[in-house]
């Protein structure tokens, strides 16, 4: 008695497991692999407005499941990946993409870092050049020769101590 | 004199800049996703009814005046709080109040309106949520207010409540209703 309790639990998981493959990923079929690709990188592409950090191919919320479908239908229907997106984008908006377009809104994003980057350059050569002029300062006749007085009297004094 | 006044001004402005962004961006609410349907027609459609499912309930029926679409569902813990809140919509009388069963079961939904009272004029009957994809729904309770050419108007994301009601929708109504026709 006591050995069958474990096996039934172990039977009752490979049950769960075979339901939960329904309906997700795995029940989508494809004519070729291409396709199937196709598929999977559009979906990793899209974002599921209900777990929003999640795609929709990662999401297991119920709007995702739903997409899927309504992708998986759209690009069987012969719809290109650009439709697809646009079909999206007019229902949730430009939210959906995980790439977002180019266009004023988006211009921070998009230009923001390089407009940084110049910026981030041109005070590195400033700040380089300001110090290149700042080594290039002239020493008087006297001073040189101060300066040579000691450069030759001080290896003398450091063998003696 | 002024480069050292400027050694001092220039991160003082970039942090009150960043402090001025990240102010906005935190008080930002991530789940209010801002509808593209604002300001277009609204979505086609035609569904069998909630409460008799050989009639059906579409667009057509909610145009020609101002309208209110509410989608909602048994399902929703969120949908519960805000029926009260719908009774009281649909009590100020001044409104054309229309539901949009979505994703739900019938019997638990007519058994719902049966229990807690019908709000809606009529309700349409989503069950795949197809429908929802056309309207953008990702998560109910949403609610839709739509002019007398069904131009989408507003949407409100979450459940509505008493200060939403008389601070954004009563005020939203009365201007459309004011609308020349």
């Amino acid at each position: 008695m006591n050995r069958i309790i474990p096996l039934l639990l172990c039977c009752l998981l490979f049950a769960s497991g075979a339901l939960h493959a329904s309906g997700t990923l795995e029940s989508f079929k494809f004519a070729t692999s291409a396709e199937e690709l196709r598929f999977k990188h559009l979906i990793a592409e899209l974002r599921c407005l209900v777990c929003q950090n999640q795609s929709l191919a990662d999401s297991d919320a119920e709007l995702a499941h739903d997409l899927r479908v309504e992708v998986y239908e759209m690009l069987q229907a012969g719809n290109t990946n650009e439709q697809i997106a646009e079909f999206l984008v007019e229902r949730y908006g430009d939210f959906v993409l995980y790439n977002p377009p180019v266009k004023p809104s988006t211009w921070l994003i998009w230009f923001g870092p390089f407009v940084v980057l110049i910026i981030a350059m041109w005070l590195l050569f400033r700040a380089l050049g300001r110090q290149r002029t700042a080594t290039r300062h002239e020493i008087s006749a006297e001073q040189r020769k101060q300066l040579e007085q000691a450069l030759h009297h001080h290896p003398g004094e450091d063998t003696k101590s | 004199m002024m480069s050292r006044y400027l050694r001092f001004m220039v991160p003082l402005l970039l942090f009150v800049l960043l402090v001025a962004l990240l102010y906005r961006g935190l008080s930002l609410d991530p789940k209010i996703v801002p509808s593209p349907l604002i300001g277009k027609p609204m979505p086609v459609f035609s569904l069998p009814q909630l409460e008799n499912p050989a009639a059906t309930l579409g667009d057509r029926d909610l145009r020609g005046k101002v309208s209110v679409l509410n989608v909602w569902a048994t399902w929703c813990v969120s949908c519960r709080a805000e029926h009260a809140v719908l009774m009281e919509l649909a009590n100020t009388g001044k409104v054309n109040l229309y539901g949009l069963d979505y994703k739900d079961e019938r019997d638990s939904a007519q058994r719902w309106l049966a229990q807690l009272g019908n709000p809606y004029i009529a309700n349409a009957f989503d069950q795949n949520g197809r429908v929802g994809i056309d309207w953008g729904v990702y998560g109910t309770p949403e609610t839709f207010i739509m002019d007398r050419q069904g131009i989408i108007r507003h949407k409100h994301i979450g459940p509505l409540t008493r200060a939403v009601l008389t601070n954004e929708i009563l005020p939203l109504i009365a201007a459309l209703e004011a609308e020349t026709q």
